[in-house]
């Protein structure tokens, strides 16, 4: 079968199957599919940029998705009442502070001769300005958690809130996870592959408690509820006369037409963002640029000897790759119209993406796509599967028996195990996925 | 009398925990930087591996304790550690043959086996909950305290109490009694050296006839038996929950790193820095200050640096310095 014939048919599976789960559960669910899909398609995006273009092995992906969810607070909530007076400027001293104090200590270790000298000047630097670090942060930190820590307790953010304004904290979210990206890839690239994995790893662990226990930033695990989006609410619509009544054009009731509508419209506004980032991929891929990739990704040595600066290129792509799942993370944030830190497992976030991006096919960009759209529906439909099988399972059990109850309990568990075999398998027997590396 | 007070309440909340939590991480890194040395990839399962083997140890010790037997002061699972290795061992031997031998067959990359090895960490841990659930599990026994605070106090007047748990201790012996016992085989067995051999230069001793199917058997058989004796302590020191092994791998890569990976002598060495570092950071240094500080200069701030939720920070923190300035760790390891 020619390439193309294949390649359609398989989108064309995935929308059937997406399609039947509209006929058979309902259309809210559908769209609750696509939309999740979408997000999921772009996350796969980034990493199929590192791991496919390049062969970095990037495991801190929740981490850069949970930044873009940052940046959805920081961009779209109103700022606190009083807070910036009260303490904001406090803790914005003390970051650029700690800033001007590495500095000083990188220019300082510049200048000096190495030697226990040097090294006794580096620790006593640190010493100190991390003392007078703190001794600004937290007065800052106390004073901004105690107003309304029931409500606010937190700096807010820009309050840019009116329609498609909010989509502005996606970039921004793509910004914060470059930058945390470039501090990780100047650190552990050009050394061991294996170093990028250990450190990605650290610094999404890191992120995630910041967020948690930053109260000042994120609210911590009081969760920032209410973020702005750029769609109508439901009960807007429901209220307006003339949605009513194409609605009941339709035959539908209001409230199932407003719920479609506001999907329809988030589903549209990522098929855009996913469009635009497919286009760059892609023209990413068949570029020069792309080609240079994909030969230091295939040999490293001899591209260096082509006099390509390998490490430089790396930190390129791995900055970019994680600005992507930064955008995609901030979307997932607007989405949900809400920042809950404790939500983000590296299961769901890290390894979910690589079994899209592998299952897909690592090097090819629509491959990535196929694998978010079909990984994303079998994570939300192997449950009520796994459910159903056990269920099956233990149908010849005794009603009340421990080990029956015990196996449907777990049947939650599947999913884990589940993901991992679907890797295994498919890098064991068809390495290159549904729609290889032209 | 304040100076040897501020000695036991250093002690009772710095030294103590930080040496049986180090034997931890030390006996994590072991495992890591055996793997790494001989397979030549890094395991991102050996935290599941660890709650695996420490989950059979789980499963025996109940059993064992449902029919009454027990080791008097001692927690039962000690008896049960055996079962558990053998668990372990079964398991690994298994994931090798079904999975891992494809790899080294088709001399694949490091980072696929990477890759491999994270679809065997949710595989594994997939089936520990399933098992065993999720949830947080009990299982230490017997006598809790070798010594407790207020037996301490009595004994010496002090106003400071010093406890050492049981666990702490067992934790400590166990770890010195496994580590010489691995020294032991490393350097004067036979096979012991082979695998050394094999580790410094494949080809060399591929030459020199070592069978290295056999010696790769052997070396997860070991890693076996380490990883289950690190999560078993770990979970007898704290308390036995899936989540909380998959997280210790960032302290453990980066004990194994700061040694200098595939280097035995600096995963210990890399387990004790990143957990004294660890306890150091995040104590609340008042009281020892308050001790030792006259009146007029004592502290009235907790005078901690981090708060106990960045403890994972301190490792990370560690690893990028290493990384950055001494990327082969502090006793050679292997090529960058």
């Amino acid at each position: 079968m020619n390439p193309a014939v294949k390649n359609t048919l398989l989108f064309a599976i995935v929308g059937a199957m997406i399609l039947s789960t509209g006929f058979t559960q309902s259309w809210n669910s559908a769209l609750v599919i696509i939309n999740m899909g979408l997000i999921s398609a772009i996350m796969a995006l980034g990493v199929n940029l590192q791991w496919g273009f390049a062969g970095l092995f990037n495991v801190g992906i929740m981490g850069f998705v949970a930044l873009g969810g940052l940046a959805a607070v920081l961009v779209g909530m109103p700022a606190t009442p009083g807070a910036w007076a009260a303490g904001g400027w406090n803790i914005a001293g003390a970051l650029i502070f700690a800033v001007a104090t590495i500095v000083a200590v990188v220019l300082t270790r510049r200048a000096m001769t190495p030697g226990w000298m040097r090294a006794l000047v580096t620790l006593a630097m640190l010493i100190a300005g991390f003392v007078i670090y703190r001794a600004l942060f937290d007065p800052g930190v106390e004073a901004i958690e105690a107003i309304n820590p029931a409500g606010t307790g937190y700096l807010g953010g820009l309050g840019i809130d009116r329609g498609l304004w909010v989509a502005l904290a996606w970039p921004v979210g793509g910004l914060f996870a470059a930058g945390a990206a470039w501090i990780i890839g100047r650190t552990a690239l050009g050394l061991r592959s294996d170093y990028l994995a250990i450190a990605t790893l650290g610094i999404a662990e890191i992120i995630i408690a910041v967020l948690k226990n930053e109260d000042w930033l994120s609210r911590g695990v009081k969760n920032v509820v209410g973020l702005p989006r750029p769609t109508p609410f439901e009960i807007d619509l429901q209220n307006d006369p003339g949605f009513v009544e194409t609605a009941a054009l339709y035959g539908m009731d209001p409230v199932t037409a407003s719920t479609l509508y506001v999907k329809l419209a988030y589903a549209g506004l990522f098929t855009v963002v996913l469009v635009i980032l497919l286009v760059m991929a892609q023209r990413a891929l068949n570029s020069p640029w792309g080609r240079m990739m994909r030969a230091i990704r295939d040999n490293e040595v001899s591209s260096e000897a082509m006099g390509k600066d390998v490490t430089a290129r790396h930190l390129q792509v791995f900055v970019l790759g994680s600005a992507i799942c930064g955008i995609a993370g901030a979307m997932m944030t607007t989405l949900d119209s809400q920042l809950t830190p404790g939500t983000y497992q590296p299961l769901r976030f890290t390894f979910l993406v690589w079994v899209m991006v592998i299952v897909g096919g690592s090097g090819n960009n629509f491959g990535s796509v196929l694998g978010g759209f079909l990984i994303w529906f079998l994570w939300v439909q192997v449950e009520p599967i796994g459910l159903w099988l056990m269920q099956v399972i233990t149908a010849g059990m005794a009603d009340g028996s421990a080990l029956k109850a015990h196996l449907i309990e777990s049947a939650a568990h599947m999913r884990l195990f589940t993901m991992g075999m679907v890797l295994l398998l498919v890098l064991r027997f068809s390495p290159r996925g549904l729609i290889p590396e032209r | 009398m304040d100076f040897l007070n501020a000695i036991i309440a250093l002690s009772n909340f710095v030294l103590v925990p930080a040496i049986a939590y180090g034997s931890q991480l030390a006996l994590g890194a072991l495992g890591v930087t055996l793997i790494y040395g001989i397979l030549r990839f890094s395991n991102f399962a050996h935290g599941d591996t660890m709650a695996f083997g420490a989950m059979v140890t789980v499963l025996v010790t109940w059993l064992f304790q449902s029919w009454g037997i027990s080791l008097g002061p001692l927690p039962t699972a000690l008896l049960a550690l055996p079962f558990g290795i053998l668990g372990c061992m079964a398991l690994l031997l298994a994931t090798d043959r079904v999975v891992y031998r494809f790899y080294r067959e088709q001399k694949a990359k490091p980072v696929i086996l990477v890759i491999v090895s994270l679809g065997v960490t949710f595989i594994m841990n997939g089936i520990v909950r399933f098992i065993i659930g999720p949830d947080d599990q009990r299982f230490s026994d017997g006598e809790r305290f070798i010594v407790s605070a207020r037996t301490f106090r009595e004994m010496t007047g002090l106003r400071e109490g010093l406890a050492i748990k049981t666990t702490q201790g067992i934790t400590v012996i166990t770890a010195v009694i496994v580590v010489a016992l691995l020294f032991w085989f490393l350097n004067r067995t036979r096979t012991g050296k082979s695998m050394r051999a094999y580790s410094d230069n494949e080809d060399l001793a591929l030459l020199s006839g070592i069978n290295p199917e056999r010696v790769v058997m052997i070396t997860w058989l070991i890693v076996a038996g380490l990883a289950t004796i690190a999560g078993v302590l770990y979970g007898l020191d704290k308390s036995f929950k899936p989540f909380t092994y998959f997280q210790l791998l960032l302290p453990i890569f980066a004990s194994a790193i700061v040694g200098g990976l595939g280097n035995p002598i600096g995963a210990i060495a890399g387990g004790f820095v990143i957990a004294f570092s660890e306890v150091t950071v995040t104590y609340a240094w008042k009281k020892v200050a308050t001790y030792v500080l006259p009146e007029s200069m004592a502290p009235d701030t907790l005078v901690q640096l981090l708060s106990t939720d960045y403890k994972l920070a301190v490792s990370f923190g560690i690893l990028l310095i290493v990384l950055l300035f001494k990327p082969t760790g502090l006793f050679k390891g292997k090529s960058v």
